[in-house]
Formats: C-alpha cells, sequence, structure tokens
C-alpha cells in the first residue's frame, strides 16, 4: 500500500499559505473566464455567436458584467431573514473555495530547495473531505432559499435539499469501487495508483454514475431543477442580487470545477498524460487544468443537448438506476479485488 | 343534480409498450448520443446569426422601405405635379401635399402644376406602397432603406428635399429569384 497523505507534513507554513493563496487567485481568475467561454459555447452548440461584443471575442463580458454586478443596490425582501439571508451566499462562496483546496494539481516538486507539493493539501481523508464540503454547501443553497421569505425560492431550495441529499449516496458509493482498487483515500495517491491505467477503464459503470451524480450535485442541466427558469423564477437565489448573487454564481461554478478535478483525478490520471509521456514536472497543473476544461466542456455540451428532467423523473432516476448501479459496480470491484 | 362522475371524464391515455431492458437502455444512451451528435453538428455549421450592424441582410428589389420623391433623369425636372392622388390613397394620412403653379420663369415640374410642400410623416407610414401604385407619374417611389429610427419624432417628417436627395443605399440589394 502507498503511504501517501503525509501526516507529519513536509512543507513550512509559509509555503502553504503562498499555496493557498495561488490556487485561490488562479481559480478565480479562470472562473469569470469559463462563464464567458460557456456562454460562447453554448452560443455555437446553438448556431449564435454568445457574448462578442465587450472587448475582442467578447472576452470583457465577465468583467462588465462584475461592474454591472457591484453598482447594483443591495436589495432584500421584507419577509427575509436578514441574517440568514446574508449568510447564506456566504456558506456557498465558502465551502467552494475550500473544496479547491483538495484537488491535486501536480506531483511534489523540488522549488528552491524545498518539497512543495502542487495541491492544497493532501488530506487522508480526500474524498471525503469533498463530500463533508458538498454537504455544507448545501446549507448555502437551503437556507438561502428558505431565509429569502419568496414561495419560489422556498421550493427551488426544497427541491434542492431532496435532489442534493439524493444524488450525494450515488455520487459518494461511485467513487468507492475506485478506492478500493487504489486502495488509498488520499487524492495524490489515487493518481499514483493510476499510473497503469486511468480508472475510467476499469470503472466504466463507477465513472458514468459519477458523471451523471456530479450533473445533480451542481444543479447543472439537465438537472438544475433548484433553479429551473421556466418554472421557479430562478429557485433558490431568485430574490438575491448585486454581489450576493454573484457569489451564488461563482460557487457554482467554483464547484463545477471542483467536481471536474475530481472527475479528473479519479478517473483521468490527474496530471498523468497518456502514451507514455513523462513532461518536467511544471507542466502538471496545466494537464490538469486541460483535463478539467475538456469535462467542462462536456458540461456545457451535455447542457446544450439534454432538456430538464421532471421531478418525479428526477427522483426515480437516482434512486432506481443510479444507486444500483452504484452498488452494483462497489459489489463487483469488491468481488474482483478481493479474489 | 346527478353527482360528479369522475370516470366519465377519465380517458384512456394510450402510450407505447414499456421498453424492456436493452430497448431502455438504448433509449437513455442512445437517444442521448444521438442528442449529443445533433449539438456537436451545429458547432460545425458554425453559427448563422448575421452581425446586424455590420453585416445586413439584403434586401430584395421590390423591398418596401423609405419613399424617394423622383426627377426626370434627362431634363432634372421633379416627376410629381402636386395632384395628392398619393396623399388620397394613403390609408395611414401620412403625406401632405400643397400644389402651386409653374410659371416660366420657375419650372420645377415638367406638368402643369408641382408640390410647393410635400411631406411624408414616416412615424405614421405604414410603407403599404398604396402612394407608390396611386401615384400616375411614378413620381413617389418605395425605397430600400430601413433604417429609420431617430431621436425625435419631429426629424422623422420628411420633407420635400429630403426625399428628392440621392439615397445612400445601406442596405445590399439582393437579386430578383435569390
Amino acid at each position: 500500500m502507498i503511504a501517501f497523505a503525509n501526516v507529519n507534513y513536509f512543507e513550512p507554513w509559509w509555503v502553504q499559505i503562498v499555496k493557498s493563496i495561488v490556487i485561490f487567485a488562479v481559480v478565480f481568475a479562470i472562473l469569470p473566464i469559463l462563464i464567458v467561454y460557456e456562454r460562447k459555447l453554448l452560443g455555437r452548440f446553438q448556431s449564435r455567436y454568445g457574448p462578442n461584443r465587450v472587448g475582442p471575442f467578447g472576452l470583457m463580458q465577465p468583467l462588465a458584467e462584475i461592474v454591472k454586478f457591484a453598482m447594483k443596490e443591495p436589495m432584500r425582501p421584507n419577509t427575509s431573514i436578514a441574517y440568514l439571508f446574508r449568510l447564506a451566499p456566504v456558506i456557498s462562496i465558502i465551502t467552494a473555495i475550500a473544496a479547491l483546496a483538495i484537488i491535486p494539481w501536480g506531483d511534489v516538486q523540488h522549488i528552491f530547495g524545498q518539497r512543495v507539493g502542487l495541491y492544497g493539501i493532501d488530506v487522508s481523508i480526500g474524498p471525503l473531505y469533498v463530500f463533508a464540503l458538498a454537504g455544507i454547501s448545501f446549507y448555502g443553497i437551503m437556507l438561502g432559499g428558505w431565509a429569502s421569505g419568496s414561495k419560489y425560492s422556498f421550493l427551488g431550495s426544497m427541491r434542492g435539499a431532496a435532489q442534493l441529499i439524493s444524488y450525494e449516496v450515488s455520487q459518494s458509493l461511485s467513487i468507492v469501487g475506485v478506492l478500493i482498487t487504489a486502495q488509498t483515500l488520499s487524492l495524490t495517491g489515487i493518481v499514483h495508483a493510476q499510473r497503469g491505467m486511468w480508472f475510467f477503464i476499469p470503472q466504466l459503470a463507477g465513472f458514468l454514475v459519477f458523471l451523471v451524480a456530479s450533473f445533480a450535485e451542481t444543479n447543472r442541466a439537465p438537472f438544475d431543477l433548484i433553479e429551473a427558469d421556466a418554472e421557479l423564477v430562478a429557485g433558490y437565489f431568485t430574490e438575491y442580487g448585486g454581489t450576493p448573487f454573484v457569489a451564488y454564481l461563482f460557487a457554482e461554478y467554483a464547484n463545477m470545477i471542483v467536481v471536474s478535478g475530481m472527475a479528473v483525478t479519479i478517473f483521468f490520471g490527474g496530471w498523468l498524460l497518456p502514451f507514455g509521456l513523462n513532461p518536467p514536472g511544471w507542466v502538471d497543473p496545466f494537464v490538469v487544468l486541460a483535463k478539467i476544461l475538456l469535462v467542462f466542456t462536456f458540461f456545457v455540451w451535455i447542457r446544450a443537448t439534454l432538456p430538464r428532467l421532471r421531478y418525479d423523473q428526477l427522483m426515480s432516476f437516482g434512486w432506481k438506476i443510479l444507486l444500483p448501479l452504484a452498488t452494483l459496480n462497489l459489489l463487483v470491484t469488491s468481488i474482483v479485488v478481493v479474489s | 343534480m346527478t353527482p360528479y362522475d369522475v370516470s366519465e371524464d377519465v380517458i384512456e391515455v394510450v402510450r407505447s409498450p414499456s421498453p424492456g431492458p436493452i430497448a431502455g437502455a438504448y433509449r437513455v444512451f442512445g437517444e442521448t448520443l444521438r442528442g449529443l451528435k445533433t449539438t456537436f453538428a451545429r458547432i460545425v455549421e458554425g453559427p448563422v446569426t448575421i452581425q446586424y450592424p455590420e453585416e445586413k441582410t439584403p434586401v430584395y428589389p421590390r423591398f418596401r422601405g423609405r419613399h424617394r420623391l423622383n426627377r426626370f433623369e434627362d431634363t432634372g425636372l421633379e416627376k410629381c405635379v402636386g395632384c395628392s392622388l398619393c396623399a388620397a390613397a394613403c390609408p395611414a394620412d401620412c403625406i401632405r401635399v400643397v400644389a402651386a403653379e409653374n410659371t416660366p420663369e420657375n419650372r420645377v415640374s415638367a406638368g402643369e402644376r408641382y408640390a410647393a410642400v410635400y411631406e411624408i410623416n414616416l412615424s405614421r407610414c405604414i410603407f403599404c406602397g398604396y402612394c407608390e401604385v396611386a401615384c400616375p407619374f411614378d413620381a413617389i417611389t418605395m425605397g430600400h432603406d430601413y433604417e429609420l429610427s431617430d431621436y425625435t419624432r419631429s426629424d422623422l417628417i420628411f420633407t420635400k428635399e429630403m426625399l428628392l436627395a440621392e439615397a445612400i443605399e445601406r442596405a445590399p440589394l439582393r437579386r430578383e429569384g435569390e
């Protein structure tokens, strides 16, 4: 068994601070680009251009929008509960940022005579950390919708509660197969265990379940019943405007990065490259980023393709198909591993 | 009053037979893949958007845009004789014509009289083209200009000079039958 996830951590405290700042800054610089990328790609999927007026190729669009949102007057419905209303988006974004810490962007490198791991932290509980934070981020949605004091928000957050709880089960179960095969919970350890073969080949069923459950966990189409703009105005953030709205938006996209990063780490070999390519260590983060972008592109592709599910379809799909499939996958994997 | 019987209103919905495991799996994955292929084909095709201010939809030759008053090409005299038939034909009542007599020293039109005032209120005009049909001398015709927005309503009352002026062809022309 590989003994990664070193508890006696080898990095001095200042390296960890620098790392966290770098990860935070880079990811938050990427988020607006992701948003404009999604909108442009979505446009192409629908035979149109998408935003292309602000700046070259419309790249300044998110900047213009953020300025617009920042100028908005903060407003709150009379029926809302003030402190919960303000706290909810904060919970959402903090958990999303905290979950970023776990994604391994690269192997341990030697920088200035220091051993530096290109990841926020390598905890020995890996995926559990992400699931725990996903569990807390659910409070952001739930409280936001509930504290708004509006029917649409309430309905949205109620749907969110049911959906997130249902799909969390399948999502966690789907990766247990990988954990058994890799025999570690540390995400870097999982990546190292994929040197021979990326896990999405032996764990195809688990990968598919994980992918579908991830769509539901990040409230993306076709599982965006929480927002469901046709029925509930915008779901749980109907009453939000200005910067709290941006917080929710960024939290959603940060969650997508986290989920894509998890998919890349667990099923697509993290920073490893196929065909025996072995680039120097500084390339690793770019490899991971490229893979994350590919997964993100798939997210957008699915969003452009599939219509939103009906609520009962969502529930029966989650409990009757995904959960048995994930359990079966786990069962088969454990039999294969043990025998 | 007879009690409400639910069974009368219940309509039997005919559904296709529920698919078996293989057909069901095909429905879920096969149709999803087909959808993914369809959307991806849209990327390959490229956008169909016309980037309006930069590129414009071509107009047909018989497109009814802003009116123009015409002159005779050889003599340069106005074709309009101030008969007010266009004003009579106009269903929106947006044309105002005040006629005046031509004199030997001041000859404006080919006929006996000419239009001293010719105004079209384009904020009222419905671009039906009846004025063009009513005109016995082809003095007023519909042009191809459709970019007519302005800041004030009074600017949209086009006077005789504006209608007589050589129109700037801003929209490209489409060939007949294209």
